[in-house]
């Protein structure tokens, strides 16, 4: 399905802490492609892959800072797009 | 030589207990807080009536006038339960008590000026009888509601407002060097002066109201959301301004905590107003009865709070709390 060519991916830890991330990710990505990995739960889309503030603070019921998410990401692909509301993978 | 290190997945049989498989399939780990909160309270052989109440099943539905097809479609969206709760709780507790101990060991209320020092005593230190009274009001919905989100949820809130009526009773306590003079009169004046009967007598009211949902709209929903912004932000930063910047050390508990609570009483009213026409009514006819009576009780406070502009602060945070309400779908008719 994808265009392996310009597909990105964002690879968190398996851990209480990511798991609204990765909800986040299931939610506003529709096509994003998770898979639960020995340790470590690797998400990949076609294009662009967005982590949004508001989603996660939803999930997590308080205020969620984007910087946040680099305590538990382990690997990604992709040029980053960052700033407060959101954390977006794309290529250039 | 190479060394291959191949890592060897093992697949667990369930992810999670039955109950919680049921309810949000078996696809992914469940989390801590639904493993903690859902199905725990039992909803069968209640072979027995409780002695305090032969109407009643130990737990039961009929408590309340809202009705909802399954109770648990409520979930804390700060996902609380004992572990996560106690956690961040112990963290703030930290901030807190390094904050009084500040302002003990620096004796800064000495420089607050006596007549502010005064207002405080009048208006922040009896709003301990009002923590107190929520604490009793939650544990009540502990005891009466249906559903272990809802106890888990009550019995948390309950021993937050034991807390703040602590940090309330220690602010008095700071004001007069360990004396308990301005808690004795604060208590004084919650019993006799004029201006906190109102609220007295309608806080009195709810100890003995028989729905537990109806409780759960007045205080927690309502008066809180009267007595917070307007005492706890509003009130405050007007003592700030006026020289008592200790206040706000030790009342910012109070703030934080607040908009914690928006957060769940905005998902709780959503969820129960979405379920049917007739919990929307029911609902709004509370909101709209203890809006206004519980608007009205706070005028004279705000009053000796804020002077000429009282009325007019309590108008505006009962604004905004309707308009915060009306987008989760309460509507009131005015």
């Amino acid at each position: 399905m994808s265009n392996k060519k310009n597909t990105v991916f964002l690879i968190v830890q398996d851990n209480e802490d990511a798991r609204p991330i990765i909800e986040a990710v299931e939610q506003d990505n529709p096509d994003a492609n998770i898979q639960y990995q020995p340790g470590m739960v690797r998400m990949e889309v076609a294009g662009r892959l967005v982590v949004n503030r508001e989603t996660v603070e939803d999930k997590v019921g308080r205020e969620w800072d984007v910087q946040e998410l680099h305590l538990n990401l382990i690997s990604l692909t992709g040029n980053v797009d960052e700033d407060e509301d959101k954390f977006e993978i794309s290529w250039h | 030589m190479s060394i291959e290190i191949s890592s060897k997945v093992i697949k667990p049989v369930r992810m999670s207990y039955g109950n919680i498989e049921e309810r949000f399939g078996g696809k992914r780990p469940a989390s801590r807080y639904q493993e903690a909160v859902y199905d725990v309270q039992p909803t069968a052989n209640f072979q027995f009536k409780p002695l305090w109440d032969k109407d009643h099943d130990i737990y039961d539905k009929s408590r309340t006038a809202i009705v909802m097809e399954d109770w648990y479609s409520f979930a804390d969206p700060r996902q609380y339960y004992y572990g996560s709760y106690t956690i961040i709780r112990a963290k703030q507790q930290d901030i807190v008590e390094h904050n009084f101990g500040f302002v003990d060991k620096n004796d800064l209320f000495d420089g607050v000026p006596e007549q502010i020092k005064q207002v405080i005593k009048d208006i922040l230190v009896p709003l301990r009888h009002v923590e107190w009274g929520a604490n009793m009001n939650n544990c009540q919905i502990t005891d009466e509601c249906y559903g272990s989100n809802f106890s888990t949820l009550a019995m948390l809130n309950t021993m937050d407002r034991l807390g703040m009526a602590q940090y309330i009773t220690r602010i008095g306590l700071l004001l007069e060097g360990n004396e308990a003079t301005a808690l004795d009169k604060a208590k004084a004046d919650w019993m006799d002066a004029e201006q906190w009967q109102g609220l007295r007598h309608a806080i009195e009211d709810m100890f003995v109201l028989d729905d537990w949902f109806e409780l759960m709209v007045a205080q927690n929903i309502i008066l809180d959301g009267l007595i917070f912004p307007l005492f706890f932000d509003r009130f405050r930063a007007k003592l700030a301004s006026e020289g008592a910047t200790p206040v706000l050390m030790l009342t910012e508990f109070m703030g934080d905590w607040y908009k914690e609570t928006v957060r769940w009483t905005n998902a709780l009213a959503k969820v129960t107003v979405n379920e049917s026409d007739e919990n929307k009514q029911t609902i709004s006819l509370w909101v709209d009865k203890w809006g206004s009576r519980l608007a009205t009780a706070i005028e004279p406070i705000a009053i000796k709070a804020f002077g000429d502009q009282g009325i007019n602060e309590v108008n505006e945070v009962k604004e905004e709390l309707l308009a915060r309400l009306a987008k989760q779908g309460v509507t009131i008719k005015n």
